[in-house]
């Protein structure tokens, strides 16, 4: 049963403003039955430090992601998971984290792969919970595990693959957009890793033939919210050029930052064909012969593609 | 050619861990953590001192001392960041007061074999054993201008 949506006039400026919610609605609304909070963040023991009172944890590396092969969890893991986290397949679920909510955006993303329909982000995230001065508690709540349905992913339609973004460039620059969301020197080649995760790097450097870069936190705000709708438009719209109708693909590093990006195309501008390409530039980078470009300038296919 | 052979005190520390159930680990390197020694003043004042280690996911700073031959290994974490807090902590706490030899004697897997790896994945103890190695190496540069 999906708890009624936020009608903050921030909001209802966005393509999809059920995709949101404001700490002022979630601390209104928190400890309803058919709703649960996610606590979704880079640092696994954030959580633990305290955490929005009644909300779960679900780690992205340990709990979304496939031990041993590049993938996330299949449908099985995926429903124990959600399953033993109190999330039935009509609850409403909230995600936030640290970091603007990178990773909670992530997890939403994930959240979509599986076609978990009603599934939102707080704006601001953890950050702007606790700047507002709201409880934070480090008690773990008691789950009472529920069912949900083994339900086999369908990555289509918002998630790209190499061959995809192969493909997406071998056809007419028109109608089709490729967004890169890295920093600026990971962008032109400067280096192969975003300035803090040297870690997740790659053999070559620079971005994909025809990308725009767009680093990722232009989308949010200081306070960790997203912009206004006119704001992210004049950006993505007016400065990127993006129109409706187009075929958009956004990369980062792992798709981490990229999945911040996509939910701001899809979600709060009202793109209907947009997908995240997570095996991004650690992939991309690595790859036998597939064309790279450096410096500043979008570049161009090169011919015979 | 330097034994590598682990310091009781570090021994210890990952005896702790491997006592513990997945879950308790977390909760251990939650203590570690909050454990983290503040800076002795003579180094609140100096943040050109201390190296940042890059391959961290969050901002870490460490210094290393050597005084008459005894280790000091002094380190910042933020707050936010309390996984990168922990692995300082437990390594300032481990190595304090051992002898040059003793902590480059650790051996470099150190970071992998405590049992922390499955509770916070492969990718983020990289960060710990870039701590370790940004530590020898700063031993040896002591040694090396002394």
């Amino acid at each position: 049963m999906s708890a009624e949506f936020d009608s903050a006039a921030k909001f209802a400026e966005y393509a999809h403003p059920e995709r949101l919610v404001s700490t002022d609605w979630l601390a209104e609304h928190l400890g309803e039955p058919g709703l649960v909070v996610v606590e979704s963040d880079e640092d696994v023991l954030l959580y633990e430090t305290g955490h929005i009172p009644g909300a779960v944890k679900i780690d992205w590396h340990l709990d979304l992601n496939d031990p041993v092969v590049r993938d996330y969890v299949d449908a099985e893991r995926f429903a124990e998971l959600l399953g033993s986290r109190g999330i039935a397949r009509d609850t409403t679920v909230v995600i936030y984290g640290d970091k603007n909510n990178w990773w909670a955006a992530y997890a939403l993303w994930v959240f979509t792969l599986f076609g978990h329909e009603d599934v939102r982000l707080l704006d601001g995230g953890r950050d702007l919970w606790i700047a507002e001065g709201r409880e934070i508690t480090t008690a773990v709540p008691d789950v009472a595990p529920v069912e949900y349905p083994v339900v086999e992913r369908d990555d289509r339609a918002v998630r790209a693959f190499k061959d995809d973004v192969l493909a997406h460039l071998g056809q007419s620059p028109t109608g089709r957009a490729l967004i890169d969301v890295r920093s600026p020197e990971e962008y032109t080649g400067e280096r192969t890793t975003a300035p803090a995760y040297p870690e997740e790097g790659a053999l070559r450097a620079g971005h994909i033939p025809t990308a725009a870069s767009v680093p990722w936190a232009r989308a949010a705000a200081a306070d960790g919210t997203f912009k206004t709708r006119a704001e992210l438009d004049a950006i993505y719209r007016d400065e990127v050029g993006l129109t409706d109708g187009d075929d958009i693909v956004a990369y980062c590093r792992i798709g981490e930052r990229s999945s911040h990006t996509w939910f701001v195309l899809q979600h709060l501008l009202g793109f209907e064909n947009v997908r995240n390409y997570d095996g991004s530039w650690t992939e991309w980078g690595s790859t036998v012969r597939v064309p790279i470009v450096r410096g500043a300038e979008r570049g161009e296919v090169p011919a015979g593609r | 050619m330097t034994d590598t052979t682990l310091p009781a005190s570090l021994a210890e520390i990952r005896d702790d861990f491997l006592a513990l159930e997945q879950r308790d680990r977390l909760e251990m390197l939650l203590e570690f953590s909050n454990e983290l020694p503040e800076l002795p003043e003579r180094y609140q004042e100096h943040p050109d001192l201390f190296e940042r280690v890059v391959e961290c996911q969050s901002p870490v700073f460490i210094f290393v001392e050597v005084t008459d031959g005894v280790v000091h290994l002094f380190a910042t974490a933020p707050k936010e960041s309390p996984t990168t807090r922990g692995f300082a902590s437990i390594l300032v706490q481990g190595i304090d007061g051992l002898g040059v030899d003793e902590v480059l004697g650790i051996p470099d897997d150190f970071p992998n074999t405590i049992g922390l790896t499955e509770a916070v994945s492969p990718l983020r103890i990289r960060g710990m054993t870039a701590l370790l190695g940004r530590t020898k190496r700063q031993i040896r540069e002591r040694l090396a201008a002394a």
